[in-house]
């Protein structure tokens, strides 16, 4: 294979071909399944679909950055590549999808709400920011505890960028010092809510600032960047330099879901502006370009990708939903005497 | 004037204080406002202002010693205020005397805030859930329970106090629908086949059980207020027995009750009281009273016991609607199933003496109700028919006891004329 | 400090509560407190005096003002699995946290089917009867009493308090622990010395009787048993149950009572309208009607936001003893 010259933009930080190959990958896993979601919502067979289509940079390098079996990753509902990244079987997000009774949160939770304490993976609500104190109170168990070798990555939105409870949670582990990294995935839209109705700002990483802590904006498209700039982060965060906050830059190609009617609020064209920040063709080019993957190779990587979406559809979809006795299990521990 | 200091609170939860200094002693002057005295709490050290202008009198507390709030602490003899100055306001809230007790000034909670009042008439009127419940395990005669509860009201325990008198006390009032002296209350229903006599062997003296003294006590006290007037007539019920004849099989089929001449009978009888309401009255010490309902008690002997189920607005009913409620209620009776709704409330009684073969009955009235009618055997017997000509005829004599302060005897015969005539004009082809 | 295992200790209700979290700090590296204030102040009512000098400031935390993240915080410490006793400085300040107590630590076992628990405490004083005025005497639990996967225990004597603070730290879900700031100093009583726990879920007859069941609970429970004492003086017996737990409730105790006594009387400071004297009249009228000798009764606050600053305003709110007297007499001798 002959090896094109390294063009001075490209660094690959430390990572080998094949790390770089599996980031490619999760970026196509990431898109044939939120694809497959799609395409069962429109076959009738699942109420509801989130994509994250724009986001598969910043998962990709994010969840190569995040320490498996050490870290805890507390994500919003637009993490599915970053969740599958860490380990999350594919299945799962079938499950999820088709809210079967072998979905991790037993068919309770709607899709894109995943979560696994074996894998570090912390379950959260629907509720936008909501999330995030939790986050600071785990990285405070770390630091109680004196795991110098764990930190916690806590992922949200631009919107989650205005609640109350995400300011609180910025400014108690600023005060505390605490082993968190805040990764704003920042894609431009709260549904319908462009950034610059969202906050009087341009950057989300300004707010930093304000809480005293460093704030590093990278290119969401570049999943080395973020890789780099995320695992700086996690080690200053272990090592007890405290908090930093991440904006992740990117762009929402699809509505907010299934649900989500986006013509209403933005023009075909402004979308089609934003298409070179399409994290995964320009991640195809560099890798081609630096011989790192052939065309041929990219088919069979495909292919072998939707293989395993189809497998995980076929099987996800064959198993039953919860039995309804299964409503009352899980209230409190042990059982639990509802006044009927 | 004197003025007494006492502990003040200190803090929202305080509820006792030290006397950490005195910073003033007897008889030096103090301004209002002026500290005089330093007091600690678990909460808080502070040093409390003179409510008053004044000398100090008296120290009552000393230095180091605890007391609770409100206690009295020392004397300040007030030394005449400026002319025009206000009396003295309220204190400052951290001085405040007296504790904040929760039984303070007596509020002027509207009555709504306890729901409605429990001697509101209309709730001391009702019987309660319970009350309801225990009469009916216990078979207490609610009529025969004097309640003890606000206002006369039974409670449960009176229920059950009256239980424990025993089954027959209660079983003795299901003799009578209506004790005279109240208004109409449902009796108790008896259990099957007790009878209220001992075996009657001669030259023994049968004790009276409970039930047979309330039968006795019962009947004397209706004999005793009613002057008891009795009249006749004979009534010609071939048609209508024939009528019966043709209709009893199927009905008995499709209906599953008996089809007798009671309900004909208790048809015509509640026509008539309509046609002569003065028969369906009581009297009382304010007037007759003309009463709305028409429920026919129908007199059922079992085990000599005699027991009076009612049926209720007799009137809703028809022919066959009476046989199937009166061949219910027998039924009730004889499994010794009646509840206090079904012996509660007659206005009329109907008692079917012919059953034991009597052509005759000077019946007793039946807990303060004016009239009550028997229906005597049915007898064929020669009779004179249109043209003077002789015939067999079905017979059977009606008889009726009156009140007479109630009803004279023209109103009584009109009545049972009247009865004769619909009755007579029953026969096959009429609606059941 | 030396505590002996065996005898009592006599102790108002607020020593009660500091003692408990002393020992439960020392004896579980787990646990720590936070909340506003409760590091250097020791608390405003001085309950954890002492305990950072003890214990260190990573395990007393001041927090910053901000009651949404005391709750979140903690609910994500009690995630990781650390055993964090919250404070919210006044029960009136808790809405911030609303979302999160209701909308998260409820859910968190459910949510994640079992996976993830939040086993947290969230101590808070509240009533009213101290001037605390609109903003500092508020009752909560009508709130959250409605929600599923919390527990609300509201103790009015000092050894209930050790014995079911104990059982809410224990508890691997959350618990909001409900204190009477009025009952801090006012009550008095003896407390079993060593470690021990009281079930959640079980009421406590506290006064025997068989003529009228009072159920009450917090600075309520004092009173309903002083105008039983004085009620028992003429004769009249009212069985007085302090119900411990606002959820679960103790139905089982309620209902016995009333059969017993068939009639029921519930007296709480908080609003009666939507209050849990709702709660349980319903269910006795669901489940033991036909034992019903007299309509069910509530003495609650009335329907309006707070209770004024004035001593009026204040006293009109709160029920007074002598009240409470003359409804129990009534229903017992209706």
């Amino acid at each position: 294979m002959a090896k094109a010259v390294e063009s001075p933009a490209f660094e690959r930080q430390g990572l080998s071909d094949d790390q770089l190959r599996w980031m490619l990958r999760n970026m196509y896993m990431q898109r044939t399944l939120d694809n497959r979601g799609f395409q069962l919502n429109r076959q009738g067979k699942i109420p509801f679909a989130t994509g994250s289509e724009g986001h598969e940079g910043i998962h990709a390098g994010a969840a190569l950055a995040f320490a498996r079996g050490k870290d805890l990753l507390v994500p919003y509902y637009r993490d599915m590549g970053l969740c599958v990244g860490i380990g999350m079987d594919p299945l799962d997000v079938l499950l999820s999808m088709f809210a079967r009774g072998a979905d991790i949160s037993g068919g309770r939770q709607f899709p894109n709400h995943y979560s696994n304490k074996s894998l570090g993976m912390m379950s959260i609500s629907s509720i936008i920011a909501a999330h995030c104190p939790h986050a600071v109170g785990a990285a405070y168990a770390y630091k109680l505890r004196k795991q110098t070798d764990r930190a916690v990555l806590c992922t949200f939105g631009d919107g989650s960028t205005s609640e109350g409870e995400w300011h609180e949670s910025v400014n108690f582990a600023a005060v505390q010092k605490l082993p968190i990294v805040f990764l704003c995935e920042n894609n431009e839209w709260a549904i319908s809510t462009p950034r610059d109705r969202q906050m009087a700002i341009k950057d989300v990483v300004q707010k930093a600032d304000g809480y005293g802590i460093p704030g590093v904006i990278v290119d969401g498209s570049d999943p080395i960047a973020v890789y780099r700039v995320l695992k700086d982060a996690l080690e200053l965060a272990r090592s007890g330099g405290g908090p930093t906050l991440v904006e992740a830059k990117c762009y929402r190609f699809l509505a907010h879901t299934t649900d989500d009617d986006d013509r209403t609020y933005r023009t075909k064209e402004e979308i089609e502006r934003y298409r070179h920040l399409d994290p995964v063709p320009r991640f195809e080019r560099v890798l081609i370009e630096q011989g790192i993957i052939t065309a041929v190779g990219i088919e069979e990587s495909k292919k072998e990708v939707l293989g395993v979406v189809n497998d995980v559809t076929d099987r996800a979809e064959a198993l039953p939903y919860p039995p309804a006795e299964e409503l009352y299990t899980n209230v409190y521990e042990g059982t639990h005497e509802p006044w009927l | 004037m004197a003025t007494t200091i006492t502990m003040p609170q200190l803090g929202e939860t305080v509820t006792e204080g030290t006397i950490a200094q005195w910073l003033k002693k007897v008889g030096d002057s103090v301004e209002k406002y002026e500290a005089f005295v330093e007091i600690s709490t678990d909460k808080v050290n502070a040093e409390v202002p003179s409510p008053v202008t004044g000398i100090i009198r008296e120290i009552i507390i000393k230095e180091g010693e605890t007391v609770p709030v409100g206690a009295a602490l020392a004397i300040i003899d007030e030394v005449g205020a400026a002319a025009g100055a206000p009396a003295t306001a309220a204190p400052a809230p951290t001085a405040t005397a007296g504790p904040a007790a929760p039984n303070g000034a007596t509020p002027t909670h509207s009555s709504s805030r306890n729901g409605e009042a429990l001697n509101a008439p209309d709730v001391l009127r009702r019987v309660s859930p319970a009350v309801r419940r225990l009469a009916r395990e216990h078979r207490v005669e609610l009529t025969s329970v004097r309640g003890t509860g606000t206002g006369g009201r039974i409670t449960a325990n009176d229920v059950l106090a009256a239980a424990r008198e025993g089954p027959a006390a209660n079983v003795a009032a299901t003799i009578m629908n209506t004790p005279l002296t109240s208004a109409a209350k449902p009796s108790t229903p008896l259990p099957a086949g007790t009878s209220t006599y001992g075996a009657p062997v001669p030259g023994t003296t049968i004790k009276l059980s409970q039930a047979r003294k309330i039968i006795a006590q019962r009947m004397l006290e209706s004999k005793h207020t009613a002057p008891h007037a009795w009249t006749m007539v004979e009534i010609d019920v071939s048609d209508v027995w024939k009528w019966r004849s043709v209709e009893k099989d199927r009905f008995q089929r499709e209906k599953g009750h008996p089809l007798t001449l009671l309900p004909f009978f208790v048809y015509a009888v509640v026509q008539s009281l309509k046609a002569f309401p003065l028969m369906n009255s009581r009297f009382t010490d304010e007037g007759i009273a003309v009463l709305k309902e028409l429920n026919i008690g129908l007199a059922v002997a079992l085990d000599s016991n005699l027991m009076v189920p009612v049926i209720r607005d007799a009137d809703n009913y028809s022919i066959g609607g009476l046989a199937v409620a009166a061949g219910k209620i027998i039924e009730r009776a004889r499994a010794g199933k009646l509840t206090a709704d079904d012996l509660g409330g007659g206005t009329f009684t109907v008692n079917n003496t012919g059953a034991n073969g009597s052509l005759l009955s000077a019946p007793i009235l039946n807990g303060g109700q004016a009239g009550i009618v028997t229906m005597e055997a049915v007898v064929k017997r020669p009779v004179v028919v249109d043209n003077d000509a002789i015939a067999i005829r079905s017979m059977m004599n009606v008889c009726l006891s009156l009140d007479h302060r109630v009803v004279d005897g023209a109103i009584a015969s009109a009545f049972l004329v009247d009865l004769k005539k619909r009755l007579q004009a029953m026969g096959p082809g009429g609606t059941l | 400090m030396a505590v002996a295992t065996s005898g009592t200790t006599t102790m108002n209700n607020v020593e009660a509560v500091r003692q408990t979290l002393y020992e439960a700090l020392k004896a579980d590296p787990r646990t720590l407190v936070m909340g506003e204030d409760v590091g250097a102040r020791g608390n405003v009512f001085l309950i954890t005096k002492g305990f950072i000098e003890e214990f260190g400031p990573e395990r007393v935390i001041d927090t910053p003002l901000a009651e949404a993240s005391i709750a979140g915080i903690a609910i994500g410490m009690a995630m990781e699995g650390l055993r964090p006793i919250a404070e919210i400085q006044f029960a009136d300040f808790i809405y911030p946290a609303f979302n999160q107590i209701v909308g998260e630590a409820a859910k968190t076992r459910y949510r994640s089917n079992g996976d993830y628990t939040c086993p947290l405490v969230i101590r808070t004083p509240y009533g009213g009867g101290v001037h605390g005025a609109l903003s500092h005497s508020v009752s909560i639990e009508a709130l959250f009493y409605h929600v599923p996967g919390l527990k609300i225990v509201a103790p009015a004597f000092p050894a209930d308090i050790k014995g079911l603070l104990n059982a809410s730290i224990d508890d691997p879900d959350p618990v909001l622990f409900l204190e009477h700031k009025k009952t801090y100093r006012l009550v008095k009583g003896e407390v079993p010395n060593g470690h021990y726990t009281i079930p959640i879920g079980k009421a406590d007859v506290k006064h025997p009787g068989d003529q009228l069941t009072v159920v009450s609970y917090g600075l309520y429970v004092h009173q309903a048993l002083e105008a039983a004492r004085q009620l028992e003086g003429d004769g009249l017996s009212v069985e007085v149950i302090d119900l411990r737990s606002i959820r679960p409730m103790d139905r089982t105790t309620i209902l016995e009572s009333v059969r017993k006594t068939r009639k029921l009387l519930i007296i709480h400071e908080d609003n009666k309208f939507g209050g849990i004297g709702a709660e349980i009249s319903a269910m006795v009228a669901e489940d033991a009607f036909f034992d019903l000798d007299a309509p069910i009764r509530r003495l609650c606050g009335p329907d309006v936001p707070a209770m004024g600053y004035a001593r009026t305003l204040e006293d009109e709110f709160m029920v007074p003893t002598s009240r409470m007297v003359d409804t129990m007499r009534e229903m017992v001798t209706f």
